[in-house]
């Protein structure tokens, strides 16, 4: 089960009927690809909206976790005496308790599940036991008045000392030796990737209630469904027993894609005190225990001729899971084997477990890593056969997804996305500005991406009621993660049934209240769920077409839907409002329910990316400034303009950060610890830190056979080439090349200084 | 602009977020933290008799509450007042999203003791609507599509607020920097500065503020 919860290559899962039509393409929308605010700002700004930490229930205790402060140690002794005599102390759990006794996490990369709490602790963070109390002030004393004594175990905590597990994970095809030997120019370069941490704005966490055997959690979650099975499978409840809510949750970027280890110490504190539990981690805990992005580090080789064909990829690389995995290692070798056309590729991937948190997948999971690597050396290599950036790439653009059997791609938005973005940031004349003088130099870059998913795919029900007024329900099982889901909906809805976004009232993201949809992860609720929202509003709205027929007489095939009522294309005084047909008034509400059909047979579904920047780099601080960013995006058809422009924004300057700024730290020679566990040592980008001057391109290939909205996924390849441009541009500005991430002011100065190229 | 005062980072009359923290003293950020520094000494319990007894004036209306003093400004509007509308991302200074309006100027709900808050006049998010009706700096939010999780966007606001209070012209440059004490990892910052210019204009204009 934990596999299929894996959104980017999901096990088979059942699949939800076929549609029961398929709407055509739309030829020309009203509505779908205008710039509309989000159906829940007001709710947003106000501060109505009700995210799962804000809620407050009547009786509620808050839970708080005691934490293992050491990388690998075993404890020793627990004494819970003089925390149990606090005042508002209600529940103490420790391993031994016989609530937790057999309750086990079973989000393990081994064989050997992992019991919920903690007496041999194997990263910082670890829970070992857990408190509820009448207030949050109270939890912390008692955690803190708990006697714990560690026998501290030798940790390892980074790669270079850590053992590799098992044989390496190896992709090939082609002939890399004979590859190499005909090119005409072979480079080979190691990079590394720093080890990047989601942090959402809202802390993960969840209150949890039982009635009887019904427990019912609402938890800041990118999905309910997934959440409900393991709640389910790890108390060893009937699905029908668990009921999640994430109607509104503050960010996940991956790391609440899963529920937490403290989701289920919440729900046995709960159990035991027969009291509902407020368990929300601090900002620390979350940097520990909540998931990240691993460090990599990679070797790539590569081979081209003069006229700028690649011949051949060599790509080997390591990585952690952490001390286990939660999802989200891997595919840092994707771009090598699928972004360029190239006949003879060689992936070896390994990992290695340190004494580290957990990784849960973190948006485009070893995607940005690959970019680094791989756009990288795109630049070197189109220096050493004098060939434009742009240009190399645009001479190895393949159709078909190589790594993937060559089968074609739906529409290939790499090209396009790289002419029209060189046109629109200046390439040609920003590569060609003659150089500075003085210590500020500036520099262009770009990089170029695919993101593996992006094209979504089955189950997803939806269900549109329209009222007896006109009025609408939309009931969708996703989350909006802040991608505007909702939004765009509403926007396909009010598109088929003619109706006021204003009229439209939508549910989501709960388990009793919705049908199922995957996960919002991985760019894929869009492509997965708008089709099934546009089937269900086309259903309602042949149903009452059907119902004005038959009341009326007419041919439903003449009768369109507009403006509230059923019209006639031949007559066009035959008007029927919709609220006086006889069906409506009878059933007071018209239901339509529509399914997510299954993707194209024999075709790949991707979105693409190329992204543009200009740096400035001072050679005497090692400061660098991004000044601006063009972004060209294939993700096929634009549901909303301005939601679209608003996330590939937000994906370029959390790009920047892991560009410039971002990297945990881990005490790796002595302790393990992670030494900046805040938001001021681990270092995220302010308003700041996001270039002035950002542009956005849509570039919308008409992709009719994706799915019938023509909506691809944008969420992941926002991200995927932002610091590799980065680098590129750093490059060009100072002609040394740093192939270790973050790209910091004292890295920049002491590669200088190794060239002497200091100002 | 950035002549009429003498620090321009302090324009919004508030405070950067990497300013701040240099005045907090490790004490305040140990009783705010969640992870234990546990084992090298017995820590003291707070007695639990010593509530104390505060009125708190937010959204013009006064509160007579018992707290303990070492209560944030923020755990008692969230969760004894339920303005959850201020929201909680790091309890420590460092991320805005709890930011609240004390006498006028943007501060760290978080950083603020409840008992510190006394006397003053404190304006939360919910503080800003009239009736229904959404406040110039919200307008402009929505307009602007100025959030994505939506989960700092109170904070943003209400940063937004203070820095229109105390410079209701302010150059993008000013807007960047004034918001800058404020995270938001979606990173809307470009459609926020935005709205942050729009509400100053439809300030000026008169109408809802």
């Amino acid at each position: 089960m934990t596999r299929d919860a894996k959104y980017w290559a999901p096990e088979p899962t059942p699949e939800t009927p076929e549609p029961s039509g398929y709407p055509a393409p739309w030829k020309k929308t009203e509505v779908v690809g205008k710039p509309l605010p989000r159906v829940d700002a007001y709710q947003r700004v106000s501060g109505a909206a009700v995210y799962p930490s804000d809620l407050i229930l009547p009786d509620m205790l808050y839970g708080a976790v005691l934490r293992c402060p050491h990388a690998h140690a075993r404890v020793t002794k627990l004494d819970v005496t003089a925390a149990a005599k606090l005042p508002g102390v209600v529940v103490i759990l420790t391993p031994t308790s016989p609530e937790t006794e057999g309750i086990t996490w079973p989000y393990y990369d081994g064989t050997e599940p992992v019991p919920i709490l903690s007496t041999t602790c194997t990263f910082e963070g670890e829970p070992v036991a857990a408190v509820a109390a009448e207030t949050p002030q109270q939890a912390a004393d008692a955690v803190r008045a708990v006697t714990v004594e560690y026998e501290i175990l030798p940790q390892i905590s980074d790669l270079a000392h850590a053992t590799v597990n098992g044989e390496p994970q190896v992709y090939a095809r082609g002939d890399t030796a004979a590859g190499f030997a005909e090119a005409d120019v072979v480079l080979e370069r190691t990079y590394r990737t720093a080890c990047e941490i989601q942090s959402p704005m809202e802390l993960h966490g969840c209150v949890v209630r039982w009635d009887g055997n019904h427990l019912t959690a609402w938890e800041s979650l990118q999905g309910v469904f997934w959440m409900q099975m393991q709640y389910a499978q790890v108390l060893g409840l009937p699905l029908a027993s668990v009921t999640v809510n994430a109607a509104y949750m503050g960010g996940g970027f991956g790391s609440k894609l899963t529920i937490s280890r403290e989701s289920i110490i919440a729900a046995l504190l709960a159990r035991k005190a027969a009291r509902p539990v407020k368990l929300f981690l601090s900002r620390e805990e979350a940097m520990l225990v909540t998931g990240n992005r691993p460090g990599v580090d990679m070797t790539l080789k590569a081979g081209v001729k003069s006229d700028g064909t690649l011949t051949a990829f060599e790509f080997t690389d390591l990585s952690s899971p952490g001390a286990f995995s939660e999802g989200g290692e891997g595919l840092n070798d994707w771009l090598i084997r699928d972004l360029y056309t190239c006949p003879n590729v060689r992936c070896e991937t390994s990992f290695a477990t340190i004494n580290a948190g957990p990784v849960r997948p973190f948006r485009a999971p070893g995607h940005p890593q690959g970019a680094w690597a791989l756009e990288q050396m795109m630049d070197e290599l189109a220096e050493a056969v004098d060939l434009d950036p742009v240009d190399l790439r645009l001479r190895n653009v393949p159709s078909v997804s190589q790594a993937r059997g060559n089968r074609p791609y739906t529409t290939t938005g790499l090209e396009p996305c790289m002419v029209e973005g060189a046109k629109a940031f200046g390439w040609q004349a920003a590569r060609t500005a003659p150089a500075q003088t003085g210590h500020i130099k500036r520099g262009v870059g770009m990089g170029a991406c695919l993101w593996i998913a992006g094209g979504g795919g089955p189950p997803s029900t939806v269900i549109v009621k329209l009222y007896s007024d006109g009025s609408v329900n939309l009931n969708m099982g996703a989350s909006d993660i802040g991608t505007g889901t909702k939004t765009w909906a509403a926007m396909i809805v009010a598109e088929e049934l003619d109706v006021e976004v204003g009229r439209i009232q939508i549910e989501n993201a709960d388990t009793r209240a919705t049908q199922f949809a995957t996960s919002s992860g991985g760019s894929k609720t869009t492509p997965s769920d708008s089709p099934a929202v546009r089937e269900a509003a086309y259903n309602v709205k042949k149903k009452l077409i059907e119902m004005a027929a038959e009341e009326h007489d007419l041919d439903p095939t003449d009768l369109r839907l507009a403006d509230g009522a059923v019209l006639s294309r031949s007559d066009p005084s035959k008007s029927f409002p919709v609220t006086e047909l006889q069906g409506v008034r009878r059933q007071r509400v018209v239901v339509g329910v529509g399914y997510r059909g299954p993707n194209p047979e024999g075709k790949v579904v991707c979105p693409f990316a190329a992204q543009f920047c200009e740096v400035e780099v001072n050679t005497r601080t090692g400061e660098v400034r991004v000044l601006r960013f063009v972004a060209a995006h294939e993700s096929g058809r634009v549901l909303n303009r301005l939601t679209f422009d608003n996330q590939v924004f937000g994906g370029i300057t959390m790009g920047i950060g892991y560009a410039l700024t971002e990297q945990r730290v881990l005490d790796r020679d002595q302790t393990g610890k992670m030494v900046n566990v805040n938001l001021h040592d681990y270092k995220i980008p302010t308003a700041l830190d996001a270039p002035a001057d950002m542009s956005s391109l849509a570039i919308d290939l008409h992709d009719t056979e994706c799915n019938t909205t023509g909506a691809k996924g944008l969420g992941e390849p926002v991200t995927i080439p932002t610091a590799a441009a980065v680098a590129n541009a750093i490059y060009d500005a100072i002609g040394v090349r740093i192939t270790d991430g973050p790209i910091t002011a004292d890295r920049i100065l002491m590669a200088l200084e190794a060239q002497g190229k200091e100002a | 602009m950035g002549r009429k005062r003498k620090h321009p980072e302090k324009a919004a009359g508030g405070v950067t977020r990497r300013g701040f923290i240099g005045s907090v003293g490790a004490g305040a950020v140990a009783a705010a933290t969640g992870v234990a520094r546990r084992g090298e000494s017995t820590p003291e319990i707070t007695d639990p008799e010593g509530m104390v007894q505060v009125a708190l004036r937010v959204n013009g209306r006064t509160h007579r509450m018992l707290v303990e003093p070492r209560w944030t400004l923020l755990f008692v509007l969230r969760e004894r007042l339920g303005l959850t509308g201020t929201k909680v991302g790091c309890e420590r200074g460092e991320c805005g999203s709890c930011t609240v309006l004390i006498d006028g100027l943007p501060r760290y709900a978080c950083m603020t003791l409840a008992v510190e808050a006394e006397g003053a006049e404190v304006v939360t998010v919910e503080g800003l609507l009239d009736g229904e009706e959404l406040g110039a700096v919200q307008k402009a939010f929505v307009e602007e599509d100025a959030m994505q999780c939506g989960y700092c966007t109170p904070g943003q606001v209400m940063a937004a607020e203070g820095l229109l209070l105390a410079n209701p012209s302010p150059t993008f440059e000013e807007i960047r920097r004034g918001m800058s004490g404020n995270l938001c990892r979606c990173a809307a910052y470009p459609h926020i500065v935005k709205a942050v210019d729009r509400a100053a204009t439809a300030k000026k204009k008169g109408g809802p503020q």
